[in-house]
């Protein structure tokens, strides 16, 4: 790969045949064979419900909706699904990528993926769509389990950072979610009270009291949370079993950035714009090596071949060591399963 | 199957009384018996009317209600299909046996096989048909045949236990609309993978953990149909194979062809009328002519100076098929894309090329078709940003009634329109539009595809023999001879008469007309 030196570098499936020879096959039997299920979170997705950033823009407050998109989809791939091989990846913009890798995942066939994508699908509809999530009875214990999450970012995110219950401007695209009676009683309400979690409180009281009287199920309350927090995946990348997407640990052309995977035990902390550039990477390889460092390479070399050697160095020198470090413990955990399969196999065939 | 012009008698012996032991079926062996090629017609013929109704209720009724099923009961008699357990089959009956009902099912699902494997068309809209016919048989069934029918069919779907179902007691009943307390207490539920029940899953209208759903009894049609679908799809492409052995037979081919071209519709993918729209027609046509999600797709190119690829797409090939060339098409998309942020130069390089592939000039040079009706509803529901689709499907009912006002539709027509909407008719509800923007009562055609709009369309305001003519493409098989018996066949106990098979084929043509 040094050699080609690529300007970019995406994957896509694991094919019957050489793709780049796919015209010399059979119609018909040049297929894909295996690819991971992926999903694309995109900030600009969220344009019509953020106010602090529009387009290819993020900021610490906007960052939140990844964490919930994060969290939410995670919790439904591994409970829901039962999948237990899932690599979250900064895409090194403005979005997540994630990378379902269990065997599973990997031989779903086309339709498959798009029945997922739809199941972790709430937020619908285009520029012409104002209400973009209709629940109604029952509420499927999938949606119960994504509020919760919301529930504990919405005060913090929402409220406070989004301001959705301050501005004149943002709290009328509120009230236009809600029906005609609730929204005519909160406008008068809000002329005298202006704090927005008292609002946020009252109008969720609002809610509770017409879900007791009314016949139908009213969760206008859980709607709003929804549409300004819940993830939007864009289904078409997750369907196609032919599409590529961006390697890990590739650099973003506008931002130098590298994409790395994110830790999901830190995952709160994770801070879009601590993520090691290119330029970065480069200047710490620059460094003189320490003393210890120099210790280290001593012993090594003694042992391993000389690109090795180089390649173990290098590394580990950089800001890219934790993130390397947090791809080999993913592998490993996938080795692990891979191995407990085979053994489970052969154990099957009387194999011993 | 091996044909002989005599009617063979059928004996029913034990071995066959088997073979039809339930009214339904999975198709899954190819009946192995001789027929007379008459029968083979009739049934064939029989089989593709009850298809076509079928499709057609499907359009103009929700699939489970009371006049859907009851359209569909009558005709199945009509046809002589098997749809209802006979209750005490040793009843006189006059007419067809149960037994020789289920046959003609057998044979003539087999015959259609043969006619519609060839494209991905044909095999899409038989696949669909066989399944919402398979869905309204099998609801039919009491819960006992149920059972029967999924033991025959080796579909071992696992329940779970009393002590699982009440530790799942509040997920299960908060995961369907249908699933009460005394469901799960009464009811078993079966543990499913869920690539096995993909339609559950992408509604989600059914409880998942661990990458298992838990159906009731009562849900068990939607994974069978599933079942159903994929072994339909891959028998399809494995008689796509088989196939030219069977063309090769003169005696068939005539038919086998006729059945194929005729129920699929038209795809307004060659204009007699090329060349005849100009550029400057085009907004004037935008709002006398257009269906309501053209002009939403015009109006949003001409207001941003930009569509994204979804509405590219269904506008550039509606605009083909309304007779633009690929020059004009060329100009048309970048003069407006110029007006916005894109320059010529980044136009010529990133959006010219997906013009070209359109009007099938590069990559696998696919001549593509325009978009029917039912693609632009069911696939790639538009998100964020996105101007396509169809507005009666996706917009959302307020910004719906506030275009069709300034539009000038009446409020009464608004109002007739919302209704269908809310029922789910969208074509209907567009058709509504149609018959309210040309003032006249009854538009007198089943609406289906945006240029079949617009070609009515400027049918009624420019007349039929002016203006606009499409020539109909009828779907195309390269591998097929003509369908006219060779002047060289002599009438023998081998072949069809000529005058015959003219006959049928003219008898034929007219049927298929009248849709």
């Amino acid at each position: 790969m040094q050699k080609m030196n690529p300007y970019k570098i995406d994957i896509g499936a694991v094919y019957s045949h050489r793709p780049n020879q796919h015209n010399t096959v059979k119609s018909g039997s040049f297929l894909a064979l295996e690819k991971e299920l992926v999903f694309d979170i995109d900030m600009t997705d969220y344009d019509d419900v953020r106010s602090c950033c529009s387009g290819a823009d993020i900021c610490p407050k906007c960052w939140t909706l990844m964490t919930i998109a994060i969290r939410i989809l995670d919790r439904a791939l591994r409970d829901d699904f039962g999948f237990r091989h899932c690599l979250w990846v900064y895409s090194g913009r403005r979005g997540v990528h994630c990378w379902v890798c269990d065997e599973a995942a990997r031989k779903l066939s086309v339709a498959a993926r798009s029945a997922v994508a739809e199941y972790l699908s709430l937020v619908k509809g285009g520029d012409e769509t104002v209400r973009k999530v209709v629940l109604s009875d029952p509420i499927h214990p999938f949606i119960t389990e994504s509020l919760t999450v919301v529930e504990r970012y919405f005060s913090q995110y929402a409220l406070l950072g989004q301001d959705i219950l301050g501005s004149k401007e943002a709290v009328d695209k509120v009230l236009a979610l809600l029906p005609e009676d609730v929204r005519k009683k909160l406008l008068q309400y809000f002329q005298t009270e202006k704090n927005p979690e008292t609002r946020w409180e009252t109008l969720k009281s609002m809610a509770q009291d017409k879900r007791t009287t009314a016949k139908k199920g009213h969760y206008f309350e859980m709607e709003i949370m929804l549409q300004y927090c819940y993830p939007r995946l864009d289904v078409n990348v997750s369907k196609g079993v032919n599409h590529l997407l961006k390697s890990p640990f590739s650099v973003h052309p506008k931002t130098g950035r590298i994409s790395v995977p994110i830790d999901l035990k830190e995952l709160d902390r994770f801070d879009p714009f601590d993520v090691p550039t290119i330029s970065l990477i480069c200047e710490e390889l620059d460094q003189p090596k320490t003393e210890e460092e120099q210790e280290d390479t001593m012993e090594i070399e003694n042992k391993k071949e000389a690109g090795e050697r180089r390649k173990m160095r290098d590394y580990k020198r950089t800001s890219l060591a934790k993130y390397v470090k947090l791809f080999d413990q993913f592998l490993e955990g996938m080795a692990h399963s891979r191995k407990g399969e085979l053994l489970k196999n052969s154990d099957l065939q009387k194999d011993f | 199957m091996q044909f002989y012009s005599r009617r063979k008698k059928l004996i029913g012996n034990s071995q066959t009384e088997q073979l039809y032991g339930h009214c339904l079926q999975f198709y899954g062996q190819p009946p192995i018996e001789n027929i007379s090629l008459s029968e083979f017609e009739t049934f064939a013929v029989d089989r593709l009317k009850l298809l076509k109704t079928v499709e057609n209720l499907g359009v103009s009724y929700v699939k489970t209600s009371e006049q859907y099923t009851k359209k569909l009961d009558a005709e199945f008699s009509n046809l002589n299909f098997p749809y209802k357990i006979e209750a005490d089959d040793r009843k006189p009956q006059t007419g067809p046996s149960e037994y020789e009902k289920r046959r003609k099912d057998h044979i003539s699902h087999f015959i259609l096989r043969l006619a519609y494997c060839q494209t991905e068309d044909l095999r899409r809209w038989f696949i669909q048909q066989e399944i919402d016919l398979f869905r309204y048989r099998f609801n039919d069934l009491p819960s006992k045949n149920i059972r029967e029918f999924l033991e025959y069919n080796n579909l071992h779907y696992h329940t779970i236990s009393i002590d699982e179902k009440k530790n799942l007691m509040d997920k299960l009943i908060n995961s369907s609309f249908a699933v009460s307390g005394s469901t799960v207490d009464c009811k078993d539920f079966y543990k499913v993978p869920f690539q096995d029940a993909l339609d559950l899953v992408r509604t989600r209208k059914v409880y998942l953990k661990g990458g298992y759903v838990y159906i009731p009894h009562q849900d068990i049609v939607t994974i069978v149909l599933n079942d159903f679908r994929t072994r339909l799809s891959k028998a399809l492409a494995l008689t796509a194979r088989s196939l030219p052995a069977v063309q090769s037979d003169e005696r068939l081919q005539p038919l086998l062809n006729h059945l194929s071209h005729a129920y699929v519709g038209q795809d307004y993918s060659i204009q007699k009328s090329i060349g005849k729209i100009s550029l400057e027609q085009i907004d004037p046509l935008s709002a006398k002519s257009y269906p309501l999600c053209m002009r939403q797709l015009h109006r949003g190119l001409r207001d941003s100076h930009h569509l994204r690829h979804g509405g590219r797409m269904q506008y550039g090939l509606f605009l083909k098929g309304i007779g633009l060339t690929l020059d004009q098409a060329l100009q048309f998309w970048r003069s407006e894309f110029v007006k916005g942020k894109v320059d010529a130069d980044k136009f010529d390089k990133a959006y010219a090329y997906s013009i070209r592939h359109m009007f099938g000039k590069e990559g696998k040079r696919t001549d593509y078709t325009p978009y029917s009706c039912m693609k632009v509803i069911l696939s790639n529901p538009p998100s964020q940003g996105d101007q396509h689709g169809c507005p009666f499907r996706h917009s959302d009912p307020e910004l719906l009634k506030q275009k069709l006002q300034s539009y000038k539709v009446s409020p009464s027509g608004i109002s007739q329109i919302l209704e269908l909407v809310k029922g789910m008719h969208y074509q209907l509800a567009c058709q509504k539009y149609f018959e309210l923007t040309h003032s006249i009562e009854d538009s007198g055609f089943s609406l289906n595809h945006p240029n079949q709009y617009f070609m009515e369309s400027q049918k009624l305001l420019v007349g039929p023999g002016a203006g606009v003519k499409v020539e109909v493409k009828r779907e195309d098989n390269p591998a097929t001879k003509p369908p006219n018996p060779s002047p060289h066949q002599t009438p023998g106990p081998g072949n069809l008469p000529q005058e015959v098979a003219a006959e049928i084929t003219e008898d034929l043509d007219s049927f298929f007309q009248d849709a």
